[in-house]
């Protein structure tokens, strides 16, 4: 192609690209729009201990965010990953407060390392079981991950029969102390669950933009069929989405429980609504197909900001509940409109020029 | 424009003009349909004649222009509206409820219902079952949609439009999934319709067809009317030098070279069919390198199913695929890709395509791992680069390799389904149906690229239903009927007759047994 024939339309779209790039930019208006709103409205918002606060709750909304992202634009939906946090949770709080018994009568108990390595893993089979119950078994992946949803928060409960496992300081001869570093230490002012959602997002942006198994995930969404005669191993596509979102849920469920120093098998509860919720607001298609890490980002911090920033409102938990699902409604409905208007417009200066 | 009779309008477009994003579909049309006629619209894919009957179906509004209904300027916004005014239409993509009976098809939005006991479904069948038997069509009307071949299927929209009671009715390449035996029912249907005063736009891609049928003639190129004629005033030749500007044979002129040793073979690949009988049946062929082999076939013939299970796409074949003479074991298709096949699939939408990716996205996807660093790291200039190369290599005219590959008409998609088998570096290339629904000019393109391919040492498989195609195409010509090879032979020995009466072999022998 010659670069007479890139300019010609490159000029007519000139005069759209300003409503494009208003119309990509939607969710960060969205952001500074809570930002600001509550700047004026909410007493020390603007405050740096404020601001850490907020970030640290938004990022247990973002790493759900981030592996539900990848799981919608391949066309499916994981409900689980509330119930895989809650697990989670507990996984990590019984491994450092009991260990493993051996039936030879040792208990062994494991660093925090290797605590976190083994959640994760947990994490990682939970999302394994949800991707061959969607591709081995041909199950809806609603109603497939509705189903672990269920059983993993039964198991979270089984576990210690619906209690709190307190203290999870570790003891010193069991060299298993220092679980709260993840939800409470810092690197150059920033929480450490901060530094670790920047890595992960980042990675996944990568993935997603880098890695031939990232780039399948969007052919799989768009044309399933098309993506299986092109020899895309679609299954693994889909394993491999699942397995990724299971142990997003895990790094959250660990940064949960250490920031509480317990764990409580009801933790996480409902927390996969505001994952879809964030990737929706981030423009992530719920037909498959479309959808970005940044965005999802910027729509579990505009999620984020506003629940806290109600809050700090003094707003009741009731009318929160209101608000975020009209903002939610807004979102889309404002996204829907704008694209529709674009395109309206784009069309009649093509038909005008043409 | 050569001169047209202007008597009788019912219908008239002026000044139509619609814009999709990045693509104007129409430009400035004006064009009238005229009373007791069928009205035929001609041109290449992407020329817009799809567009220009969805605005009268109102299936999409126009960007600009008017309609005028007997005089009156009326606006037609949805496809209620058009019903209304009486316009029918039949899609080229069928648009059929699958999940529903077929008299529920025919009489969707307008049920027969018996006041509040709901809808009256032996009333519905038994009417439904009136059009069909006007269309010999031997369809039962409680069938379900879905489980009727795609000719019928057609024929069910058929009856659905003539059901409607239209005074307009236009038809999409209504013959495109028909027999002969079928088209010649249609073509009966039409001419008793046009007794009726139907005025009837009939789309085609089949030139003998409207020369059959037609009354008035338009042919419409990149959006714009190139031509309105009477059909009793034109020839052929007219249609094609307005549809493409010059007299230019569709076929690409044949290259001689030496062809190499066999590198592909089949050996007794076999698909058993669902209501018994084999959809493949022990089907055995090899190609050699730089040939081209033809497969000859009616619809239903089989050469779909025997390209799905070459490429191991249905799970429940039996048989042996080689490629330079090793077996190919494993029933994985990215396997078989990777082994060196590749298969250009008859649905570009279904199969072919991620709509909702770039042009450049849909090209390398299949390849991704050509460009690779490093194990996982995708090396985007390298990338760039040979999608740079593939659309300069197949002649797409795409304006920007990162819009939509929905934005390019049919024939620039079918390249990028092609330019994306290329990409994963095949010997051996499997085309079903490579012109189906491609426009002249896009379709010498695709020829003239299958020439080149194969001087460069490619085995090609193709497939298709057009004689005159598989003549001028194919150093060798398989013909497949009812799942069966029948005869495989050189081009030099082949003649129109021989194929034609061996395509109706399987058949024959069916009958007999029954």
């Amino acid at each position: 192609m010659t670069t007479a024939t890139q300019t010609g339309p490159a000029e007519g779209l000139n005069s759209g690209s300003i409503l494009l790039t208003l119309m990509k930019l939607r969710t960060f208006i969205a952001l500074f729009a809570v930002i600001i709103f509550f700047s004026f409205f909410a007493p020390n918002f603007l405050s740096t201990a404020n601001m850490i606060l907020m970030s640290k709750h938004a990022t247990q909304n973002a790493f759900l965010a981030i592996g539900m992202t990848f799981v919608i634009i391949t066309g499916g939906i994981d409900l689980s990953v509330g119930s895989i946090v809650g697990l989670c949770g507990m996984v990590a709080g019984g491994l450092i407060l009991y260990g493993i018994e051996l039936p030879i009568g040792y208990t062994v108990y494991f660093n925090v390392v290797e605590v976190a390595f083994i959640v994760a893993i947990v994490g990682i089979v939970i999302g394994a079981i949800n991707g061959l119950l969607i591709t081995r078994l041909n199950v809806a992946p609603f109603i497939a991950t509705l189903g672990t949803l269920y059983v993993a928060r039964g198991m979270a409960l089984l576990y210690s029969d619906g209690q709190t496992l307190p203290n999870l300081q570790g003891k010193q001869e069991l060299g298993n102390q220092g679980f709260s570093y993840l939800g409470s230490g810092s690197i150059l002012g920033l929480p450490v669950s901060v530094w670790i959602l920047i890595a992960v997002a980042l990675g996944a942006a990568y993935f997603a933009r880098f890695v031939p198994l990232g780039r399948h995930i969007f052919a799989v969404g768009g044309n399933e069929r098309a993506a299986r005669m092109s020899g895309i191993r679609v299954n693994r596509v889909k394993m491999f989405v699942y397995m990724f979102s299971g142990f997003c849920a895990a790094i959250v469920g660990l940064v949960i429980s250490s920031e509480l120093m317990a764990s409580h098998p009801a933790t996480g509860t409902n927390l996969e609504l505001n994952a879809i919720a964030a990737a929706v607001l981030g423009g992530t298609s719920m037909s498959g197909g479309r959808g970005t890490i940044g965005g999802t980002i910027i729509g579990a911090f505009v999620i984020g900001i506003l629940s806290d920033g109600l809050v700090m409102m003094g707003v009741s938990s009731f009318w929160q509940m209101v608000i975020k699902g009209l903002v939610i409604i807004v979102a889309v409905v404002v996204d829907q409109a704008q694209r529709r208007l674009q395109q309206r417009v784009t069309l009649m200066q093509m038909a005008k020029a043409g | 424009m050569t001169g047209s009779d202007d008597g009788d309008v019912i219908l008239e477009l002026r000044d139509i003009t619609k814009a999709y994003s990045g693509i104007l579909a129409v430009k400035k049309a004006d064009l009238k349909l005229h009373r007791g006629a069928v009205n035929v619209l001609v041109g290449e894919n992407g020329a817009g004649k799809s567009t220009l009957m969805r605005i009268i179906a109102g299936v999409e509004r126009p960007t600009l222009g008017e309609i005028f209904l007997d005089g009156e300027k009326i606006h037609l916004d949805t496809p209620a509206d058009a019903v209304r005014h009486g316009i029918g239409i039949v899609f080229q993509e069928l648009n059929l409820f699958g999940n529903l009976s077929v008299a529920e098809n025919i009489f969707s939005t307008r049920e027969i219902t018996r006041g509040l006991r709901g809808i009256d479904h032996k009333a519905q069948v038994a009417k439904a079952n009136e059009f069909l038997d006007r269309l010999e069509a031997g369809i039962s009307a409680d069938t379900l949609a879905e489980d009727l071949p795609i000719g019928q299927q057609q024929l069910v929209e058929i009856a659905r439009a003539v059901s409607l009671d239209t005074r307009i009715l236009i038809m999409d390449e209504p013959t495109s999934a028909l027999s002969a035996a079928e088209v010649d029912i249609l073509f009966r249907v039409i001419a008793d319709l046009k007794a009726r005063g139907v005025a009837i736009v009939y789309i085609s891609h089949r030139l003998e067809e409207l020369m059959r049928i037609g009354d008035y003639i338009t042919v419409l190129k990149d959006g714009q009317i190139t031509g309105h004629a009477m059909v009793k005033d034109i020839d052929t030749s007219w249609i094609v030098r307005s549809m493409i500007g010059s007299d230019a044979k569709d076929f690409a002129k044949q290259i001689d070279h030496p062809l190499g040793d066999e590198v592909f073979r089949a050996e007794e690949i076999c698909l058993p069919r669902v209501q018994g009988g084999y959809a493949v049946d022990h089907v055995s062929l090899s190609v050699r390198k730089g040939e081209i082999l033809g497969i000859y076939g009616l619809m239903g013939a089989g050469r779909s199913e025997l390209f799905e299970c070459i490429m191991a796409r249905q799970e429940h074949y039996t048989g042996k695929v080689f490629i330079d003479g090793a077996e190919l074991k494993g029933r994985d298709t990215t396997r078989r890709i990777r082994e060196g096949l590749a298969l250009i699939p008859e649905d570009r939408q279904r199969e072919g395509l991620v709509q909702s990716m770039s042009i450049a996205g849909n090209l390398t996807m299949a390849s991704l791992s050509q460009f690779v660093k490093a194990g996982f790291h995708i090396d985007l200039a390298r990338e760039r680069q040979a999608i740079g190369e593939a659309i300069r290599g197949l002649a797409i005219k795409a304006k920007n390799p990162d819009f939509e590959v929905t934005s390019m008409s049919g024939g620039n998609q079918q390249k990028v389904v092609i330019g994306k088998a290329l990409m994963t570096g095949p010997k051996v290339l499997l085309m079903d149906e490579p012109s189906r629904g491609i426009d002249v000019g896009a379709k010498a393109d695709v020829f003239r690229t299958m020439r080149r391919l194969a001087s460069e040492g490619l085995a090609i498989l193709f497939s298709t239903s057009d004689l005159e195609e598989v003549m001028a195409l194919s150093d060798r010509i398989a013909v497949m009927s009812n799942g069966r090879l029948v005869t495989v032979v050189a081009r030099r020995d082949a003649t129109e007759e021989m194929i034609i009466s061996a395509s109706a072999e399987g058949h024959k022998t069916k009958r007999n047994h029954a």
